[in-house]
């Protein structure tokens, strides 16, 4: 599904470099998490994925389905299976979230060549996965997360990957900001979405999320490199003795 | 010499050879000392305060500088709206493409029939409003319209009005030189909806008097046309009485140069006044929006909201003023005027002002100039929306904070909806 390797990045303003080369790989079906200390790049590496500008890829490559991602314009990576949700979803005032979520459906089938989906369709949908999120009406209505709590902006991400149904999802510290409830209402999103023909990237700082959306694989990022790489039980040996431990061994 | 003997010079001779149409006593007292208004003050030139940012030359040249008509192809504005139409082409009445001039509630006349009877409740107020609207500030085309204008239409408003009454300017002409005067008396209690649209002519000047009595409502939407080579001063003269309510939207999309004047005073307690315009210019267009509102009275609401976007060089400009009078406590005065520079050759000059004499009041305004947020577009992008079908959705959503300051949704339904079209026709 998802392939990086060797991948370095510098930021495009000045000369520093985030990823030192960074080798992953993600299979259809399976859900792998990225935890890490702060500044170790791992939003850096959401964003180069999603295509967002300000960084330069020095060396590597990452493809997604066998297809160059780093080649592609944002909305191409979008349109063919690849989904960021924001660890600080945008607020766009004056767009309507159901407009937006349209066009976004609408150009994603456009750009696979797909028909479009009809108004009616679309909305017996978002009405149907937006209830199990617990978004109503009024949500859907107003304009993209303007005045939404932290807990809604979350379940908005997931409601439209849930709208989109991505090949890969790539979800970039979903878990800050959200309390005890809203985590286990994401999570349940999240899980809801899991099958055979979809990847997970989860990219996190704390192993709390990880006991709501099992992980089979566990990364361990520093300094701009996969450092370590194990099963779910990494993740609890990070909760207990913090990154300090791990980060000795490599050195 | 001075300034102003400059100034009343150069008028003399733009004005050689000029002279007020004929017309009854009444009208001709009015046009002539309209005519006194223009000489005295002189018309406007560059170095006047107000004509900083706007170059008048060719508003107020003898000779029209040539604009071809355009055919848009498209269906008229409001053509889904149940109105009354009254078209001008090229700036004159046309009685055959127009409805028959009558509806319920309201009277409604040419003012090329009543100038030539010999009284008419219009000689209180034709002008009046203008004249009025002097000070403290010129408008010199303005009263060269009150002094020349031959064609216009003047309606008396009685009734609760729910058809609006549509005025339809067609340019067919090249060289036409169009100059309307309208007057519209909202008596108390009434209320009326007008709309605008059509380019007019290559050169337009236009007056629209609006005197709305106590506890009247007064609701004014207008699309300016797409013809790009067309040059307009358009004035808004209103007054409103106790309780009464103003609300005007103007979009203009297009249009080499574009001077939208309004003049509004509130002079009796607990009115509301309401301006807002949107607008979409590209290249050589130069759109000047300046709004002066006055509040004389007790406890009354206005508010400026103003939306421009630009690119490929265009310039807006926006000024704004609130003037609180000494006894206008309790006012509620908001202006906001905001930018879209969608490159870095587009400019957006603003002048927002407050002038309060009153002790008790809450007034606000702001000013920004800003290009797309690129933050928003990366996230519209990284869902699948292409980046210029987000630009526009981007586009759209800045504008349609103007837009909704019509009242009537399906009025603005009918502005969005075209916003739309046009914004979708431009990406191909």
């Amino acid at each position: 599904m998802l392939e990086i390797k060797g991948l370095k990045v510098k930021l495009e303003d000045e000369d520093k470099q985030i990823l030192k080369g960074v080798d992953l790989k993600v299979e259809a079906g399976k859900v792998h998490a990225i935890m890490g200390p702060n500044g170790s790049g791992k939003s850096t590496l959401s964003y180069v994925l999603s295509g967002r500008d300000g960084y330069e890829v020095t060396e590597g490559e990452a493809t997604l389905g066998g297809e160059d991602l780093l080649e592609l314009e944002a909305e191409e990576r979008a349109a063919l299976g690849l989904f960021l949700a924001f660890q600080y979803p945008v607020e766009i005032p004056g767009v309507g979230n159901m407009t937006f979520l349209r066009t976004a459906v609408n150009a994603q089938r456009k750009a696979r060549g797909q028909e479009e989906m009809s108004a009616a369709d679309f909305l017996k949908e978002i009405r149907a996965k937006a209830k199990t999120l617990k978004i109503d009406a009024d949500m859907l209505k107003r304009p993209v997360n303007v005045g939404f709590s932290g807990g809604e902006k979350k379940r908005n991400e997931i409601l439209q990957m849930a709208m989109l149904e991505p090949k890969m999802c790539i979800l970039d510290e979903t878990d800050s900001g959200l309390d005890v409830d809203a985590m286990k209402l994401v999570s349940d999103g999240v899980n809801a979405l899991r099958d055979a023909g979809r990847g997970f990237l989860v990219i996190t700082h704390y192993q709390r999320l990880l006991d709501h959306i099992k992980p089979d694989v566990v990364h361990i990022m520093a300094n701009g490199r996969i450092v370590k790489t194990g099963g779910p039980e990494l993740a609890l040996e990070v909760e207990k003795n913090g990154y300090a431990d791990i980060l000795a061994e490599i050195a | 010499m001075s300034f102003l003997q400059q100034k009343q010079e150069a008028t003399a001779e733009l004005l050689d050879g000029v002279s007020v149409p004929a017309g009854a006593a009444w009208i001709t007292s009015i046009r002539d000392t309209a005519m006194a208004r223009v000489v005295d003050n002189g018309l406007p030139v560059r170095r006047d305060e107000y004509w900083k940012y706007t170059r008048p030359e060719t508003l107020t040249a003898q000779d029209v500088v040539p604009a071809a008509p355009f055919d848009h192809g498209e269906a008229p504005m409001f053509d889904e709206i149940d109105r009354l139409k009254v078209v001008f082409v090229d700036g004159i009445f046309d009685a055959d493409q127009s409805d028959a001039l009558e509806g319920e509630g309201f009277s409604i006349e040419c003012l090329s029939d009543i100038v030539n009877t010999d009284i008419h409740w219009a000689k209180d107020l034709y002008g009046q409003l203008e004249a009025n609207g002097q000070n403290p500030v010129e408008r010199p085309l303005a009263a060269l319209n009150t002094a020349l204008a031959e064609d216009g239409i003047i309606i008396r408003v009685t009734g609760k009005v729910s058809r609006p009454v549509n005025f339809i300017y067609k340019h067919e002409d090249d060289t036409s030189d169009a100059i309307l005067h309208h007057v519209i008396k909202v008596e108390e209690g009434a209320s009326f909806t007008l709309l605008e649209n059509g380019p007019a002519a290559a050169r337009f000047n236009k007056v629209l008097e609006v005197d709305v009595a106590d506890n009247a409502e007064f609701h004014h939407v207008r699309a300016q046309g797409r013809d790009h080579e067309r040059r307009a001063a358009t004035h808004i003269f209103g007054r409103l009485g106790k309780e009464s309510t103003f609300k005007s939207f103007t979009l203009t999309v297009n249009g080499v140069l574009t001077r939208n004047d309004c003049v509004l005073e509130l002079t009796g307690d607990d009115a509301i006044a309401h301006v807002a315009g949107a607008c979409v210019g590209d290249g050589d267009f130069h759109h000047d929006d300046t709004v002066f509102v006055t509040h004389d009275a007790v406890a009354c609401e206005s508010r400026q909201v103003f939306k421009k976007v630009l690119r490929n060089g265009a310039t807006g400009v926006f000024q704004g003023k609130i003037l609180v009078k000494p006894d206008a406590q309790k006012t509620d005065g908001y202006q906001i005027s905001q930018s879209l520079l969608l490159d870095d050759d587009s400019q957006f000059l603003a002048k927002p002002e407050l002038e309060i004499y009153a002790d008790d009041v809450a007034c606000s305004h702001g000013s920004t100039s800003g290009a797309i947020d690129e933050e928003g577009l990366f996230y519209l992008r990284a869902r699948g929306v292409p980046k210029d079908i987000a630009t526009d959705l981007m586009t759209l959503a800045f504008l349609a904070e103007a837009v909704e300051e019509i009242e009537n949704g399906e009025l603005a339904d009918c502005i969005l909806t075209r916003l739309e079209g046009w914004l979708e026709r431009r990406r191909g």
